[in-house]
């Protein structure tokens, strides 16, 4: 894939998927983030993480995805942030990384 | 992988619940009920969704219930609660909710497995539409197996 953006250096895409307890949501968000990405073939380590951690956690994160509760806390950010509307919806999440991580 | 341990105590069908605040509670106690998590679990809950907003609603009718490990889990569950008349949570595309999934988990560490296999049950978006026709502890059992 092409690396657009504040790739690590291993080119690996660090993605962060941000609840409010770092439980739960995030991690539901983490594995179908995961089964996306192997889907479309894009190789991205997929943390879990709540607001509290969010700023040693998704410092050099590329994508953030979360609710729309909490970008307003996420604040400023060089990260993509995606929104994610219904967290079991895997067609919805590959649209969204697709069009965010720019796949060829 | 298996899914967090679900109790047939922590199952209820056709719950009356007067608003959001209500049906986490009734999942909480649930969870009571089933040895999961003390009581003061279901206010940790419901503190969860009023400070940070209507995100546990993570699928069209589907609440997520949950707070952070922590005193109140003695040991890894899950809830399952339906409503009789579904409540709004004041979710932008989600509400209102039918089906309130209430989980408790002791530690971060681990508990990944077990969302994944909730994840594999509910990608298939006919499991909320079954669990709303549930009219049996066994129907929930079938369909979150």
């Amino acid at each position: 894939m092409t690396c657009f953006g504040s790739c690590s250096e291993d080119g690996i895409v660090k993605i962060v998927a941000i609840c409010g307890a770092g439980i739960g949501t995030s991690g539901i968000l983490k594995v179908n983030a995961e089964r996306v990405l192997a889907r479309l073939g894009i190789e991205a380590d997929v943390l879990a993480a709540h607001l509290g951690t969010l700023k040693r956690d998704a410092a050099d994160a590329q994508v953030i995805l979360t609710s729309a509760e909490f970008v307003d806390a996420i604040g400023p950010t060089n990260a993509d942030v995606i929104v994610v509307e219904n967290y079991f919806d895997t067609d919805e999440l590959s649209r969204k990384l697709e069009a965010a991580l720019g796949s060829e | 992988m298996p899914l967090p341990p679900l109790d047939e105590r922590a199952i209820i069908i056709g719950a009356e619940a007067t608003d959001w605040r209500d049906a986490v509670r009734i999942a909480g106690r649930a969870l009571a009920d089933a040895g999961v998590a003390r009581a003061g679990y279901a206010d940790e809950m419901v503190r969860m969704i009023e400070e940070y907003g209507p995100y546990v609603v993570i699928a069209p009718g589907l609440a997520l219930a949950h707070a952070r490990p922590g005193n109140a889990v003695l040991k890894d569950g899950l809830g399952v609660v339906t409503l009789a008349t579904p409540v709004p949570f004041g979710h932008p595309h989600n509400d209102p909710v039918h089906v309130v999934l209430a989980l408790a988990i002791t530690s971060p560490a681990g508990h990944l497995e077990s969302v994944a296999a909730i994840a594999n049950v509910f990608n298939d978006t006919s499991a909320v539409q079954d669990l709303i026709a549930a009219r049996s502890k066994d129907d929930v059992l079938r369909i979150l197996q």
